[in-house]
């Protein structure tokens, strides 16, 4: 069946996104939103607009009867569930499905198998994707932590089997302090996910972020090859590249095809992330975890292989096989993605809503902003705090970075305080033009290396 | 005699405790003094305290737990 009409069921940027695709396609789009998020654009490019209730997520974009509702309300015949929120819901996709739509993503079980990270940890293993050393799925006592940390050593990192996103970690560098956070560690992962279930993972130290694009149709899976994610503050990703610089042409081949392979036996269908750790000194690449669900830094990866990623989403949700076959999908110049935040770099990155007084976008063929902003909108203080991508390609990742510094200086953002001069900042950083960093580099530069410099915000009584 | 006023310093989400499972950071006719912390404002998933700027009796909230509050709206009443 072909899609014809879609329930957005997101907001903010990737909502845009979604209807952007939708309607090059011809598509139908229905947006939801919530009580504070009535003026935003995606309500306004969406042909139709429903209320799914309070600002609250759990009582709006998290609320799976409101959203199946108005998706029942809209007759619409697909859910689009963009990233976060119920994005990687297996019991979501259940809901749509039984509701007599189609879940623009995988089956439930393929989500909740994925989601599992435990679970996800076997299938790569079985899939002959190196994992990173640790424990054989989950652990139930410390006897058995103990036991792991003899083989692996210290530090290590002990999760939660439904975490993820960052969340649910804990690093111990020692016996003592493996025993001591523990039964902390479960009975928290207990409250915030609802199980327990706790993993190792042996720390690798210096590692770059490197995760494969894959899109699948049930039956074909493809690669679009990877992104490096490696600047980081506090797990979250700042600066995203394709492809990844540093990467050797071997590796390159054996991680992408590692990621097919993994998603071939789940018989995957869409758009989805293999996430690894590279070990640059070792040339080693360990397996971390799945996303199901299109990713923030999607792209990059358009920019370098003319793919829409969330088109394709579409079509293969539609029933209709990979519109790409693995020999046409070729790299070709390199692009950089900076998230453009509402947080201000010279108080702690605190977040900062408000009302966007000026907004100028450079405009060029080769730049591209996904954004969520338009001159006059009020960010509300209720979602996360990201207003934008702006995305960057050129020939080799040199130009690349100049014409960044050309893009970031070209864009204007005020009312709010923005993450713009710290990208300024890192866009003329040598570390950072060499691509010498790794997940860790980030956090250290900012305490050691940038100076922001003051924005003017509004003071509030 | 008229009451004092706590105001939130910023948009978001306001909650009287710090977790589901903690008792309120006050309670409903409890004494504050300057400086206390009487809850918290989620501001775009980020969670900052709110101090009271202001000591007395009997605190009455005017904002419902996980309600949505504007910058500069009063949370809570005391008696000086």
């Amino acid at each position: 069946m072909t899609i014809s009409s879609v329930l957005v069921a997101n907001r903010g940027e990737i909502a845009v996104r979604i209807i952007k695709a939708a309607k090059a396609l011809g598509i139908r789009t229905v947006q939801v939103y919530s009580a504070a998020d009535a003026d935003m654009l995606a309500v306004r490019l969406a042909d139709e607009a429903i209320n799914i209730g309070p600002p609250a997520p759990k009582k709006s974009y998290l609320n799976i009867e409101a959203l199946i509702a108005a998706a029942k309300a809209s007759g619409v015949d697909a859910v689009h569930p963009g990233y976060g929120f119920l994005s990687e819901n297996g019991d979501f996709a259940d809901a749509v499905e039984a509701a007599g739509m189609v879940f623009i993503g995988p089956s439930g079980d393929a989500i909740r198998l994925l989601g599992d990270k435990v679970a996800a940890r076997s299938v790569a293993a079985k899939a002959g994707v190196p994992t990173v050393p640790g424990s054989d799925g989950r652990i139930d006592s410390l006897d058995d932590a103990r036991a792991v940390v003899e083989k692996t050593g210290f530090p290590i990192m002990i999760k939660a089997a439904a975490g993820g996103g960052g969340r649910g970690i804990r690093i111990v560098l020692t016996v003592l302090e493996l025993e001591q956070q523990f039964s902390q560690a479960s009975a928290e992962a207990a409250a915030a996910f609802g199980n327990g279930g706790l993993y190792l993972e042996k720390v690798i130290t210096r590692a770059r972020h490197v995760e494969v694009q894959i899109l699948g149709d049930g039956v074909n899976v493809v690669h679009c090859f990877e992104r490096e994610c490696s600047l980081q503050r506090r797990r979250q990703k700042v600066w995203e590249e394709a492809p990844a610089t540093r990467l050797p042409a071997d590796i390159r081949e054996k991680l992408c095809a590692s990621a097919v392979a993994l998603a071939r036996a789940v018989h995957y269908r869409g758009a989805g992330t293999v996430e690894y750790l590279y070990d640059e000194d070792a040339r080693e690449f360990y397996f971390i975890e799945v996303n199901t669900r299109i990713q923030v830094e999607h792209p990059v990866t358009e920019m370098i292989t003319g793919i829409d990623l969330v088109q394709e989403m579409f079509r293969v949700a539609g029933g209709a096989p990979l519109s790409v076959s693995q020999d046409d999908i070729k790299v070709r110049g390199h692009a950089i993605e900076c998230r453009i935040n509402a947080e201000d770099p010279s108080r702690g990155f605190m977040p900062a809503p408000g009302l966007i007084e000026t907004l100028k976008i450079p405009e060029s063929e080769s730049v591209r902003f996904d954004t969520m902003l338009y001159q006059g909108y009020t960010v509300p203080p209720f979602y996360d705090s990201l207003l934008g991508k702006l995305i960057v390609w050129a020939e080799t990742r040199a130009l690349c970075l100049d014409r960044l510094r050309s893009a970031l200086e070209g864009l204007t953002v005020t009312g709010v305080p923005t993450t713009i001069p710290l990208h300024l900042a890192l866009v003329d950083d040598a570390q950072v033009r060499d691509a010498n960093y790794h997940t860790r580099f980030l956090e250290t530069w900012l305490d050691t290396t940038f100076a922001p410099p003051a924005q003017k915000s509004v003071e509030v009584a | 005699m008229s009451k004092l006023e706590i105001r939130s310093p910023l948009p978001g989400t306001f909650y009287r405790a710090s977790s589901p499972e903690t008792p309120p950071f006050k309670a409903d006719g409890a004494a504050v003094s300057n400086g206390d912390v009487i809850g918290l404002i989620e501001v775009m998933k980020t969670f900052q305290e709110i101090p009271c700027d202001v000591s007395g009796q009997n605190i009455v909230f005017l904002v419902e737990n996980e309600e949505p509050v504007m910058a500069g709206q009063v949370i809570a009443e005391v008696d000086p």
